[in-house]
């Protein structure tokens, strides 16, 4: 019987906010800049006088960083937050633990909750790993006996036993994190609170986290978990709370929530190439179009599976030269921000070695047979020349790929059967005796055939 | 059968005094921790805890003793005297400048974790405690040296040091809490520091101090400490003045509670401002 453990209501935080004026930058005589700072002055002055907290800045503003937020939580159910950044998510999360106090609202709690919300918060690093698994365990709300308990099992997990009395401050980064993470990974609380910390350490540690994760929930515990890596919210999470401005975007099944966080995500992104900010890179190159084709180089506004398509991206030099040694990659992600295949100039052929210069560089990936399933992708364009980063932008390009007829039977897998559509064929093999001689006698009949 | 944990603004909560029980292992910890990184990567590591008290002996009694020629308490020897005063006197001032900051200090435990905020800076006394504890020794030479031995009012001690330890508390409460909103105490707490070797009967015995002003004297807790402090060590050689210690007593007290109130106030918001 699934009980509620976790009751929010009606949850609101506001922060006051300070902002300059112009004033500063704009007219900035002595006479301005003393009134200014006498009319701060006074202010902070009555601030302190009532027992209000100082703020930096001429103007004050209320910042609501969550508002009206209400959900429940269930028995073993594993919530994931998801969310842009500042949608409220980490305020969430601290007002759970205890951290800090909402301004409305109320929250009902039933059991032990401990949350992690940073990794190895309270590692100090002139003690030694043993004394810091006593401290950080404390620190998490272990007791010392059972911290004493599982101490071996702690230091097997973050594979530190040499250096286990040796300061962490002499620790590599990897071993400090993964040291700070094994104690996390043994509390035993009955609702877990958790911080984006699956991303950190190297590819095998994230999956032994990933392993422990699923390990805790099958016991039946309760976990809030706040992520940006959507796979892990969809693989560990039974429902989703999609937090957007500080209030409830989406309240529901995990997979909707990720629909629609991407959808939000895409959306701003909707600006054309040339007006992104959001990119790295030295600037020599620049992306300044990328758009789908068809085989006679005629823009399509629709993708579909199976349809023969070029990728088409316009590209600005602005080094005044030939480019040398000029290498792109396109990173196909999925509606997950898994990236599902990775075009790059250096897999499939030399980098460009020699482009003659000219203002606009078109190039073309051509893509025979789209092997994809119908769904929301999106593109990230990536450039350098002569191994420098010269242009990077995330989700350059966002499509939805209709349905298509791939195989020729008018039928495509459905969603649960996979993202990747394979070239092969099937074939009655009941009547060949065996591989070998099926291989050898094609052969043969091959040569005959030629000689004849 | 569980417990519910109620979240609500300014909402005070019913079992704090009873989470502070709950996470006293926490406490434990944290004191240990100040305690073992307090001396590492130091040479002579512990014997700072000897050296500064002896160091500020030799200064005042050769400064209060000698060239101001103030007397001391009965036939007891100066520096004696003056011991008596610094001990206590250092473990106030110490507690007090770290437990200031020890809020600040922890920031990042503040951010990250809860548990009462109490503990933070009371574990920072404590560890001025254990400095105060060790540095007894010096106590006990000079005693050897000067062939002076304490009476039955020795044993009366723990009372004070128990008395110097919530002296301590009370304002080290309210400051840290301050000093979390407003970083100006930060400044301020050095110079109460320096200020207060001199206006508390640290160099020179109270004895000295006019007899009318006495009372209003021991508006300052410390001085209510360190009297008894000198009465307990130095046997019948420094009376005790009753109605100055149930002075600093009562502002002990009064600033004890006042400290826990006001901490308690802006404890929820800590996280918000640090």
């Amino acid at each position: 019987m699934p009980d509620v453990v976790i009751t929010v209501e009606n949850l609101s935080k506001s922060y006051l906010l300070g902002h300059n004026t112009g004033v500063w930058a704009s007219n900035h005589t002595l006479r301005d800049v003393i009134g200014r700072e006498a009319r701060n002055f006074t202010r902070k002055a009555i601030d302190v006088f009532r027992g209000r907290q100082v703020v930096q800045g001429d103007e004050v503003e209320e910042f609501w960083a969550l508002k009206n937020v209400s959900f429940e939580v269930k028995r073993g159910e594993v919530l994931g937050i998801i969310g842009r950044n500042g949608a409220g998510k980490s305020t969430l999360l601290k007002i759970l633990s205890r951290i800090t106090e909402p301004t409305r609202g109320r929250i009902n709690i039933r059991g032990r909750v401990s949350s992690l919300l940073e990794v190895g918060t309270g590692f100090h690093p002139e003690l030694t790993g043993r004394e810091n698994i006593y401290l950080n365990g404390a620190i998490l709300g272990m007791t010392q006996r059972e911290i004493r308990k599982k101490f071996d099992e702690i230091v097997a997990f973050a594979e530190v036993e040499q250096f286990l009395d040796t300061p962490v401050k002499r620790y590599s980064s990897g071993m400090y994190v993964r040291l700070a993470f094994a104690v996390a990974a043994h509390l035993e609380p009955e609702i877990l609170v958790v911080d984006e910390v699956l991303s950190v350490g190297d590819a095998a540690f994230q999956r032994k986290c990933m392993g422990k994760m699923s390990d805790v929930t099958q016991q039946g515990r309760t976990i809030l978990l706040v992520s940006h890596n959507m796979t892990a919210v969809l693989n560990i999470c039974s429902k989703g709370l999609l937090l957007s401005a500080g209030r409830v975007g989406v309240l529901g099944d995990a997979s909707d929530c990720v629909r629609q966080y991407m959808r939000e995500v895409t959306q701003v992104k909707q600006i054309p190439l040339e007006f992104r900010t959001d990119r790295l890179g030295n600037g020599s190159v620049k992306f300044i179009r990328a758009y789908f084709a068809n085989n006679c180089l005629s823009t399509i506004n629709e993708v579909r599976s199976g349809d023969d398509i070029t990728i088409v991206m316009e590209l600005e030099n602005n080094t005044g030269a030939p480019l040398t040694r000029f290498h792109v990659s396109a990173p196909i992600r999925d509606g997950s921000d898994n990236i599902i295949c990775y075009l790059s100039s250096a897999l499939q052929r030399n980098d460009f070695d020699y482009i003659p210069y000219s203002k606009t560089i078109r190039i073309g990936i051509r893509i025979p047979k789209f092997q994809v399933v119908p769904g929301r992708y999106a593109l990230t364009l990536f450039s350098t020349v002569r191994d420098e980063l010269a242009d990077w932008i995330k989700g350059a390009l966002t499509f939805e790929v209709q349905p298509g007829d791939y195989y020729g039977t008018g039928k495509l897998p459905v969603v649960e059967q996979g993202q990747f559509l394979a070239n092969y064929s099937f074939c009655d093999m009941s009547g060949l005796s065996n591989e070998v001689a099926s291989c050898d006698r094609s052969h043969l009949s091959d040569e005959t055939a030629r000689t004849a | 059968m569980q417990d519910v944990i109620v979240i609500e603004a300014g909402r005070r909560e019913r079992n704090y005094w009873l989470d502070l029980w709950r996470y006293r292992e926490l406490f434990r910890v944290l004191a240990w921790r100040d305690l073992s990184v307090r001396y590492k990567q130091t040479v002579i590591g512990l014997l700072w805890a000897l050296i500064r008290p002896v160091l500020s002996m030799l200064v005042l009694t050769i400064i209060f003793g000698r060239i101001a020629r103030l007397p001391s308490d009965g036939t007891a020897p100066y520096p004696l005297m003056v011991l008596a005063g610094i001990l206590p006197w250092t473990f106030f001032s110490t507690g007090l400048s770290e437990a200031s900051n020890s809020l600040i200090n922890n920031a990042n435990l503040i951010s990250k974790v809860y548990f009462p905020r109490l503990i933070v800076p009371t574990a920072t006394v404590v560890v001025a405690l254990v400095d105060f504890l060790i540095s007894f020794s010096i106590l006990v030479l000079m005693m050897a040296w000067y062939q002076f031995l304490p009476g039955w009012q020795i044993l009366v001690l723990p009372v004070f040091v128990l008395l110097a330890f919530f002296a301590n508390i009370g304002p080290a409460l309210w400051i840290t809490a301050l000093n979390v909103k407003y970083r100006d105490f930060r400044y301020v707490i050095p110079f109460i520091v320096q200020f207060g070797l001199y206006v508390s009967p640290v160099g020179f015995s109270s004895s000295v101090v006019p007899e009318q002003w006495r009372l209003l004297y021991s508006l300052n807790p410390m001085v209510g400490v360190i009297d008894g402090f000198r009465w307990c060590i130095l046997g019948g050689q420094s009376e005790l003045y009753a109605p100055a210690l149930a002075m600093s007593i009562g502002v002990t007290a009064f600033l004890l509670w006042f400290g826990v109130r006001r901490f308690r106030m802006m404890e929820k918001s800590f996280a918000d401002l640090i």
